[in-house]
């Protein structure tokens, strides 16, 4: 099915500079995967050469960190909103 | 919760009574409110985009010690959004700005003042201080430290950051909520994550963070509403939406966990990987340079040179020196643009950019392509110094 993938500004040069990106799939891992053969220059950004999840890249499914779900398993539903939440340092 | 500050001892002079007395007629603050206000004693980490309406709003609000740290000095691009400063304080120190424009508004306000670096070996000692910390930092290795502080300390992280016009705020480090660590375990590697020098600000967004900041450092102080903590407040200004994300405290982490591993302050240059806030040449991309100075000369005596320009096109408008515009991003799919017998010098901003385009076209068969050292800031500089900057 369809979900929605914000994306965050920091990754929208990776992203065709979309904020919003619709993608097909059934858990929260087929959702990024689908999202990064959509966009492969996001890669390198969400994931480590061996595949994992960067650690400062935090994925919510609406407002719960998949870390806490069933991470890469957790299924998704059509109304369900994925949020890609980097780590950003600015403040001068 | 325990309450945070005591304000039994504190008292205020009728002109204070006066000055605060649209808080005190609040229920939510009342005189006893304004007294916890004047006794607690707040560490703002930083006095630029966040520190500016942070510190600006506590003042006024009443907390009686602001302690401020900075190293910086004003220049004018910080003006588009550091509202301490003003045009006549650029070249000061920023510690002399704010605290000018502090006791301005409000004499009543003590400021202690640190004109350092927030570090390893004094961020535990100047921690000591104050009740609530707030951090207004710009670089990853500070916001660690901050937060590993806060939390060896047992001392609010009032939390905030900025990119381009999107926000995030929390409370971090309080007794049952979760530390920056929880979220974030490690840092990204240097490099992968642009800066605000590199990326922009809007320069209304710190204001709104700031100001959330100053919000919640207030509540703390009373003792009122529902702080931020264990949630992740996102802000997008050009949505103007805001956003609330749900933070745990990760059991297993590894400076406020059940076990911990981090049981002093580290290393936080070593541990973020050493990078400038400014977006210098990438150590990792070792290049050959060539000099303003020379690429003048050698073009003044009509040497075979082409110069690429790898900025964006709308840096391009703000100024050039009428390279041949390729964005670093588009060069591989233009890279027939250019002529491999040729001597390219590629210049960027301030060099890092040029640099990778020069790896890139080094290893792409140019062997005859160069960086500009210092990028168009620098040929700005020593060579043309006609030339606006930016």
């Amino acid at each position: 099915m369809s979900v929605k993938v914000l994306i965050p500004t920091p990754l929208r040069p990776y992203a065709g500079k979309q904020s919003v990106i619709e993608v097909t799939a059934q858990t929260v891992g087929e959702a990024l995967n689908d999202l990064v053969t959509k966009h492969p220059d996001l890669r390198k950004h969400l994931f480590s050469e061996d595949g994992k999840l960067r650690s400062f890249v935090n994925v919510y499914l609406n407002d719960e960190d998949v870390r806490y779900l069933s991470k890469d398993a957790t299924p998704v539903k059509e109304t369900d909103t994925i949020i890609i939440v980097p780590s950003v340092a600015g403040g001068r | 919760m325990a309450e945070l500050i005591d304000g039994s001892q504190a008292t205020l002079s009728n002109d204070e009574i006066l000055r605060y007395s649209r808080h005190l007629i609040m229920l939510e603050v009342t005189l006893e409110g304004q007294k916890k206000l004047k006794a607690a004693r707040v560490l703002c980490v930083g006095t630029g985009g966040l520190g500016s309406p942070l510190a600006l709003y506590l003042a006024a609000a009443g907390v009686g010690t602001l302690g401020l740290v900075d190293f910086d000095v004003v220049d004018y691009t910080n003006l588009q959004r550091q509202v301490l400063h003003y045009t006549s304080d650029v070249g000061r120190l920023k510690l002399d700005s704010a605290i000018d424009k502090l006791t301005a508004i409000n004499p009543f306000v003590e400021i202690r003042r640190f004109d350092t670096y927030l570090n390893s070996q004094n961020a535990l000692e100047i921690l000591s201080g104050f009740d609530i910390i707030a951090d207004g930092t710009d670089n990853f290795a500070t916001r660690y430290l901050v937060n590993d502080a806060c939390v060896l300390s047992g001392k609010p992280n009032v939390y905030a950051s900025i990119f381009r016009f999107e926000g995030q705020a929390s409370i971090f480090a309080t007794e049952a909520g979760p530390c920056y660590r929880c979220l974030y375990p490690e840092p990204p590697p240097p490099g992968l994550v642009p800066s605000c020098a590199e990326g922009g600000v809007l320069g209304v967004l710190p204001g709104l963070l700031g100001v959330i900041q100053a919000t919640e450092v207030i509540k703390l102080i009373l003792g009122v509403g529902e702080p931020l903590i264990g949630r992740l407040l996102l802000v997008d200004a050009l949505a103007m939406r805001f956003r609330e994300l749900r933070v745990r405290k990760n059991q297993e982490c590894p400076v406020c966990g059940a076990n911990p591993t981090v049981k002093e302050l580290i290393d936080y240059n070593q541990f973020c990987g050493i990078r400038g806030e400014e977006s210098g040449v990438s150590t990792s991309t070792k290049v050959p340079e060539i000099l303003p100075e020379e690429l003048k000369r050698r073009l003044d005596v009509q040497e075979d040179i082409f110069v690429l320009d790898v900025r964006e096109p709308h840096e391009y408008q703000i100024v050039n020196i009428k390279g041949h515009l390729i964005p670093l991003g588009d060069l591989p799919t233009r890279i027939h643009e250019l002529d491999s017998s040729r001597e390219i010098v590629v210049h960027c901003k301030s060099g890092a950019r040029s640099a990778k385009a020069v790896d890139f076209l080094r290893k792409s068969g140019f062997k005859h392509a160069s960086s500009l050292t210092g990028g168009i800031l620098a040929w700005a500089d020593r060579v043309d110094p006609s030339l606006p900057k930016y």
